[in-house]
């Protein structure tokens, strides 16, 4: 019963959406207020049902109600209920279903929060949210219901969830990815609607500016968050593998960071519009051509046989028809939207138009890396793989003049800037990132790696020039800490930004420069000696989980003087159900080294293959990323966007009005 | 030359520099990276119309089903070695040291990457199984098409229900990150 309940408020949810992509726009153009008025219902009815239908699943779920068919591949009565809750996101249907409550979310915050918009632009922002509503709506209740039934054939028990997955880290991975993914479709509404009313200004590129900058920060957690999972949930002890779901990810959010920061120019100077448009197109785009490779499986080919080929077909033509129709309407209308502000060479414009260029170049790469294996196949030309070194080789080349221009951009002023006012304190910021870059490795390591040398010169060229910009910015001032506070939460989002990928640098670079991998082979009872840390097999022993046997494995760490660090416990897990076997890695974590052991299989002696990593700086990886969502946040807080009463009042006035 | 044309001058041919440049570096960095797929019988008997076969000392990825009984240890260390089979009666064998993956099965699809060190040796230094128990090596595939594969989820479990979704999205749906291959 509540399964047909949350497939009906589905089919609601997308006659709402129907609605909402219409009726707003006919308002628009016969310029009814009433007619425009009506989006703001529209979508949070769009969103109710949406809502309705998720929890129906979820109550599914927590109800081990096998005749949905869903839940019966997904779950079993043995799964512990906060895995049994995150189980509803753990395959494509109900992912499908929580991509669409996000989305609904979306346009409900949308229409909460535009209300000192103008009525019509409002009208058609919510409007462009209810035909990517139909899209997604319609490709859930056509090819992915998720409230499928088994009837008559109930089965006793699930089939349990993927065991990779009853895992914290995918708690909130999916939802923060999907926040950011959908959240780029607000960005692209907002462009869109610009570009139909012909109206491409700097309050479009105010308005947009937070709702961009808030899809970018879930999308930086989320890539953070997954990135994390896959450190210590799949024990090979790598944080990023070019993998093409990972690329999927990647894309979008390569396209945001420079949408972001082209806003930033198109809202202060009133240049790059059209730029910005079709950034804010490409970035939801690549969005959509993420869930496109990843759902309909034509990446890894061997899927095509085994998933349904209709999913991706529709999908294609949704990527197809959502990328022509913008591309078309950007044609007819951009054409007419000129830029007039002249800018000199050294510029903060132009170092701008520098890092979107480097952006659009590392998206380009990530693209290609991606698609070609899936071209050449389709050519006839045979299987071939891309492997990581292609991308890390070209993504270290992209990082010099990125970073170094990082360093410039903030430093300079709009328009014109003169170099000699700048040249002290470049000079200086390269003299002691220079000097720094090659004494820390000198003094800590035992070996200087050149890489690792670079990755420090540069990040430290980022945090240099970010003090000298803060120095700048209240020299003049007598009263230097309170200037300080008084910069404006803005301008502090985009110096922890900036820290955040000078920290996320240092991490990389010395992670992947002396990081320590041993594979032994040890028995209970065995030490080995990895990275001047003491690893000893102390016992194993078998463990009974709710729906899993395990081996635990405890190994006592201690420093190479014998001082003890931590007890730690390596598992391998059986899953019962699935008979899937999985490695729980041990972490010994502090903020300037991991200690890492996977097990891997058990050898005919008893003894085992066990694989040990010291891994130094790798949490300043994802620090790094947090680093850079906090800066987002702040952006976000600004006083620029927090509604300013008057405006608000006045907006609203006016549109009353023009309802009535 | 106007000041401002200059300025269009300059900022052009930089961008058509860098791309240039990118272009260059990404060609060469592909053309280091490419790393060719065959299957056993590619490796012994040619790949292609004009059986081409790979040469000794080539980097290549190689998938095939594991022949049972075929995987042994060497001495003490971790070296494994056991023998991929597609079709047959081509084998080849296939050296790794360290873990082996954790789907990793005898009778089961892997692919292996690694550089060919004898006509039909390959010393990897990677080896993947899919997380999908369905998984079979692409090409591989295509030429056991029809023969019926068991997952091992399916073999004890006993699934009294026919719904066709079942068979659809066995574990095949990983979220996020790394959700690919087991290595």
């Amino acid at each position: 019963m509540i399964g047909e309940v949350g497939h009906f408020a589905l089919a609601l949810a997308f006659a709402f959406s129907a609605l909402l992509a219409v009726i707003p726009l006919i308002g628009v153009a016969r310029s009814h207020g009433g007619q425009m008025a009506i989006a703001r219902p529209l979508t949070y009815g769009m969103f109710i049902f949406t809502l309705i239908s998720f929890i129906a699943l979820v109550w599914g779920f927590l109800a081990n109600d096998f005749s949905i068919a869903y839940v019966a591949n997904n779950s079993n009565t043995a799964l512990p209920a906060i895995y049994r809750f995150t189980a509803v996101w753990g395959s494509h249907e109900g992912s499908f279903l929580l991509w669409m409550l996000v989305q609904a979310s979306w346009a409900a915050a949308l229409a909460v929060f535009s209300k000192r918009l103008p009525l019509v632009f409002a009208a058609r922002v919510l409007a462009v949210m209810g035909m990517i509503g139909v899209g997604f709506y319609l490709f859930m209740l056509l090819t992915s219901n998720p409230f499928e039934r088994t009837i008559p054939l109930i089965p006793v028990d699930g089939r349990d969830l993927n065991p990779l997955l009853q895992d914290p880290g995918m708690i909130i991975h999916p939802p923060l990815l999907y926040m950011g993914y959908v959240g780029m479709s607000v960005a692209f509404a907002f462009a869109i609607a610009a570009l139909l009313g012909g109206r491409l200004d700097s309050a479009w590129a105010r308005w947009s500016r937070p709702w961009t900058i808030a899809a970018w920060v879930f999308l930086t957690l989320g890539i953070m968050v997954g990135s994390w999972w896959a450190y210590y949930e799949l024990g090979w002890g790598g944080w990023w593998f070019w993998d093409p779901v990972e690329n999927a990810s990647f894309l979008p959010w390569l396209a945001g960071t420079a949408l972001m920061h082209s806003l930033a120019v198109t809202e202060k100077r009133g240049t790059f519009k059209s730029w910005t448009v079709l950034l804010a197109i490409s970035a939801f785009s690549l969005s959509l051509l993420g869930t496109f490779l990843v759902r309909s499986g034509v990446l890894v080919s061997v899927h095509a046989f085994a998933s349904d080929p209709t999913r991706g077909m529709f999908l294609l033509s949704f990527l197809g028809v959502v990328i022509a129709g913008s591309l078309l309407l950007y044609a007819i209308r951009a054409a007419k939207v000129q830029s007039h502000s002249r800018y000199d060479l050294f510029s903060r414009e132009v170092l701008l138009l520098g890092n979107n260029l480097l952006l659009v170049t590392a998206t380009m790469v990530v693209l290609v890396g991606t698609l070609l294996p899936l071209v050449h196949q389709q050519l006839g030309l045979g299987n071939i793989s891309i492997g990581e070194p292609f991308f890390d080789e070209v993504f270290m080349w992209l990082t010099i003049p990125f970073a170094i221009l990082l360093g410039f951009g903030p430093l300079t002023r709009w328009k014109r800037q003169k170099f000699a006012e700048l040249r002290n304190s470049l000079l200086l910021a390269m003299a002691l990132a220079v000097g720094i870059g090659f004494a820390l490795p000198w003094i800590f390591a035992d070996v200087i790696s050149g890489l690792a040398v670079l990755g420090l010169i540069l990040a430290l060229w980022i945090v240099f020039t970010t003090v000298a910009e803060l120095r700048l910015r209240v020299a003049s001032r007598e009263h230097k800490w309170p200037a300080l506070v008084k910069l404006g939460r803005s301008h502090w989002g985009m110096v922890l930004g900036h820290l955040g990928f000078a920290v996320m640098i240092i991490g990389i670079a010395v992670v992947q420069n002396y990081e320590i991998e041993r594979t032994v082979r040890m028995g209970a009872g065995d030490t080995a000696n990895v990275g001047g840390y003491q690893f000893h097999f102390r016992d194993m022993q078998e463990r009974q989980g709710p729906n899993f046997i395990s081996d635990s494995a405890t190994f006592v760490i201690s420093r190479e003087n014998g001082k003890h660090v931590a007890d730690v416990v390596a598992e391998k897990r059986f899953y019962t159900v699935t008979r899937q076997i999985q490695t729980q890695t041990a972490l010994q974590v502090n903020p300037f080294r991991d200690l890492y052991i996977a097990l891997g299989e058990e050898l005919d002696d008893g003894s085992w293959a066990v694989r040990i990593h010291v891994k130094p700086f790798v949490r300043w990886i994802w620090a790094g990323a947090i680093l850079m969502a906090i800066g987002g946040v702040c952006s976000l807080t600004d006083k620029r966007y927090r509604l300013r009463r008057r405006e608000e009042k006045k907006a609203r006035k006016q549109n009353a009005a023009e309802a009535s | 030359m106007n000041p401002r044309r200059k300025k269009r001058l300059i900022m052009t041919s930089s961008i058509l520099v860098g791309a240039a440049f990118a272009t260059g570096l990404v060609l060469y960095a592909l053309s280091q990276n490419i790393d060719l797929f065959y299957t056993p019988t590619e490796i012994v008997q040619g790949k292609g119309d004009n059986e081409v076969k790979p040469e000794v000392g080539q980097r290549l990825r190689v998938g095939g089903l594991v022949v049972p009984g075929s995987v042994r240890r060497e001495g003490s260390g971790l070296t494994v070695a056991f023998n991929l089979i597609d079709v047959g009666p081509a084998e080849i064998t296939v050296e790794y040291e360290g873990i082996l993956p954790d789907l990793f099965r005898e009778g089961q699809g892997i692919v292996a990457q690694g550089i060919l060190v004898a006509p039909n040796r390959l010393q990897a230094s990677e080896v993947l199984a899919r997380h999908d128990e369905e998984y079979m090596p692409p090409g591989l595939a295509e030429a056991l098409k029809g023969i019926e594969h068991v997952p091992p989820s399916q073999q004890n479990y006993n699934q009294n229900n026919d719904n066709q979704s079942n068979d659809k999205n066995n574990g095949a749906e990983e979220e996020g990150s790394g959700g690919g291959y087991d290595r």
